[in-house]
């Protein structure tokens, strides 16, 4: 126990301030703030891996380490889709992943949000649409946010998940071109 | 691999190491493989093509691997109805390889099982994506899954279904327990689920882009799979690398190592009930990648070993923070280790947890890391060492128990070796070019890539096609042997051990589902 004791207090506390929404750098603590704000200190998200070549999944994991701390904004990643505010989907969608993509989705309460991680999941990415692949999330079930990147970094990945909860209007980004994400409405391009 | 008493003789193929190739027949075929068992061989890859675009109906390629080397054993099937014999009551490995086969090109094994395996119940079973006339573009509708998993029955036994979407951040996949109270009699799985047609895609790329998807198959091992890939390349096309090239992938290779294994070791803690395991494994793992984003351009090395070299260098500042990072986490490990095994909750999740003895591991043919917690003493790095291997004198880790623990101990000591490895390789590095263009492939050759990985040994097989494109290229992860494993190191464990034994595996569903 000692020793526990003794490495906890050599390590010292290693969280970041996160990421602001719409740059790319570490400037301040406002994603917190807002999360704070929007959800009260509970955003709940459910993973579905609809076909990932399993590197997404390495980075959403490396958001629960202590550098990004995502528990500590009050974002929790759920076990059941029926806790869940926010569904994360990875991959270029399967043809063996749509139905069990399809009943999660369907299984969320609404109010609910979808975002779209990694390039395979906003476009199919290099495996594309084939006979083993219906590509782009968005061809399944609707999405509200697609964050880029191949994998996205925990910080891109942060900064994704604060775009799909704060109001649409707050959200252009300050003039750089250099965001890692985009916004889809549902009512365009809902394929259902 | 001695096979002179068959009456074949061997062609050379292609490869960084030593390999042979004999054409057989269904005999023959039978005949090697039991050679090959005999003398201590294994099965390391099995899949089908189809070559009859020129006149030479399907082809089956199976792989094996002794002291001597690799072998490549070709069996034309003239015709799709003719089946080739069933290899699986000598490597039960290879049941899983011949159903997929099957599923993928339509070229059936004389087995019992014809259960579908990559292909699920919506796809049409007379059509076979990897046959030449199919197009990738083939769509069908989804339909019910309707999958005939054995049952047991008994007083008080029941089935406990979980998947393909878990409760945590995973790969999907569908396990069957069959289980009395706690205990598990039985388990099946169920994979294929994120099949993505990776072989098909694959097909008609120029041999120079192919790189880049072979890095995405399993993408915890992008580091592997390139160099896997571009070792069959390079072989393919007679390119040298240039000796600095090599050595940075080698770094490469290690440092991939070492944030794996740095993450599994927290994970296995927080399965175990020991939270601050995972929470000072991640840390540790999170300065891994963050060095090797300012090294290197990107936290999981994904596109960093290209055909004909590497696409990044390292300077002397970054080679200085790379050592003392290893220095540090050097001792941060130790550190960490004198925690784990003094823990006695800790220890008694992981002692005599999932054992896998090495007789079993031998007959299952098991292979890579967790083979090597049982007893079994491979690793390419060692066994056939390729530049810059030659010159690192990698130390062999094994531990006999087979247990969860000894999983645990050998990626202690694999991640110990690995940063030996990374502070030497930063000083013995040559000065030089990092890469050079591919050469032109001759068409219709085939090659051979074989690197040891942090999971296991991972195999790419490419075939070139006219036009320096891909005719057909096979990735195969170690996945494949270890998966039908679990299915034996769970029986008699309790049901909350499952997730854990699992994990101390940590396979691949994506390099397995191709
Ligand atoms: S976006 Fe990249 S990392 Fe994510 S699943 Fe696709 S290939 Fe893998």
């Amino acid at each position: 126990m000692w020793h526990i004791l003794k490495q906890i207090a050599r390590t010292g506390i290693k969280t970041e301030p996160a990421p602001s929404p719409a740059t790319e750098g570490v400037i301040g603590n406002r994603l917190q703030e807002r999360i704070l704000r929007t959800l009260g200190r509970a955003l709940a998200i459910r993973h579905v891996d609809a076909g990932s070549c399993n590197a997404c999944e390495l980075e959403i994991h490396a958001l629960a380490n202590p550098y990004y701390n995502i528990e500590g904004l009050g974002i929790r990643f759920v076990a059941s889709p029926r806790h869940a505010d926010m569904l994360l989907v990875t991959g270029p969608v399967s043809r063996h992943m749509i139905v069990a993509l399809q009943r999660t989705f369907a299984a969320m309460p609404d109010p609910k949000l979808v975002v779209a991680v990694g390039t395979c999941a906003c476009t199919g990415g290099m495996f594309g649409e084939s006979y083993a692949t219906i590509g782009a999330v968005s061809n399944v079930i609707p999405v509200d946010v697609q964050i880029e990147g191949c994998p996205p970094t925990p910080t891109q990945l942060l900064q994704g998940i604060l775009v799909a909860v704060s109001p649409p209007a707050a959200l252009r980004p300050r003039g750089d071109k250099a965001s890692a994400w985009t916004r889809h409405s549902r009512e365009s391009g809902d394929p259902f | 691999m001695n096979l002179s008493a068959l009456g074949i003789s061997p062609a050379t193929v292609p490869a960084a190491m030593q390999a042979r190739r004999y054409a057989v027949d269904p005999m023959q075929l039978l005949a090697a493989c039991r050679v090959a068992w005999e003398q201590g061989g294994q099965l390391v890859a099995l899949w089908a093509s189809d070559d009859s675009d020129r006149g030479r109906g399907l082809t089956l390629h199976v792989v094996l691997r002794d002291a001597d080397g690799l072998t490549l054993l070709e069996h034309p099937c003239p015709d799709a109805h003719t089946q080739y014999p069933d290899l699986a009551a000598i490597f039960p490995a290879a049941a899983r390889m011949q159903r997929a086969a099957y599923d993928l090109a339509g070229l059936q094994a004389a087995a019992e099982d014809h259960r579908p395996w990559i292909r699920h119940a919506s796809s049409p079973d007379d059509r076979f994506p990897l046959r030449r006339d199919f197009a990738t573009s083939t769509q069908w509708p989804s339909g019910p899954e309707d999958y005939r998993f054995v049952k047991v029955e008994g007083d008080g036994v029941h089935e406990i279904a979980v998947g393909p979407v878990h409760a945590g951040i995973i790969e999907p996949g569908h396990f069957r327990l069959q289980v009395v109270g706690e205990k598990v009699l039985r388990l099946e799985e169920r994979l294929g689920y994120t099949h993505k047609g990776i072989e098909k895609r694959f097909e008609n790329m120029p041999i120079a882009e192919g790189c880049a998807l072979a890095g995405r198959v399993s993408g915890d091992s992008t580091v592997t799979y390139a160099w896997a890939y571009a070792q069959a390349a390079e072989a393919l096309t007679t390119t040298d690398v240039p000796p600095r090239a090599t050595w940075l992938r080698a770094l490469l290779l290690e440092r991939e190592r070492i944030a794996s294994h740095l993450g599994d070791l927290g994970a296995l803690g927080n399965d175990g009930g020991f939270a601050f395991g995972l929470a000072q494994f991640s840390r540790l793992r999170e300065e891994v990648l963050r060095r090797n984003a300012g090294a290197f351009g990107h936290r999981l090395l994904m596109d960093r070993v290209v055909p004909g070299g590497v696409s990044c260098d390292v300077g002397d500042d970054d080679a200085m923070a790379m050592r003392a990072q290893c220095a540090y986490l050097t001792r941060e490990i130790g550190v960490l280790r004198d925690i784990y095994d003094e823990h006695a909750g800790l220890q008694d999740r992981f002692r005599l947890c999932g054992i896998v003895t090495p007789a079993l591991a031998r007959t299952l043919g098991m292979t890579g890391m967790a083979a090597r917690a049982s007893g079994v003493a491979q690793d390419l790095r060692c066994d056939y060492p390729v530049a810059p291997y030659d010159k690192l004198a990698v130390r062999l880790i094994t531990h006999n128990e087979g247990d969860v623990a000894a999983r645990v101990a050998v990626r202690f000591d694999e991640v110990l070796e690995s940063l030996r490895l990374v502070a030497v390789i930063l000083d013995a590095m040559p000065a030089g070019d990092i890469a050079v263009p591919l050469r032109d492939a001759q068409a219709y050759r085939v090659a051979i890539g074989y690197v040891e990985g942090w999971r296991g040994p991972v195999l790419v097989a490419l075939e070139s096609g006219p036009g320096n494109r891909i005719r057909r290229c096979h990735p195969h992860d170690p996945s494949w042997q270890n998966w039908p494993v679990i299915e034996h190191a769970v029986i008699g464990n309790i049901v909350p051990d499952f997730p854990l034994i699992n994990k101390s595996f940590n396979l691949s569903y994506s390099g397995h589902d191709l």
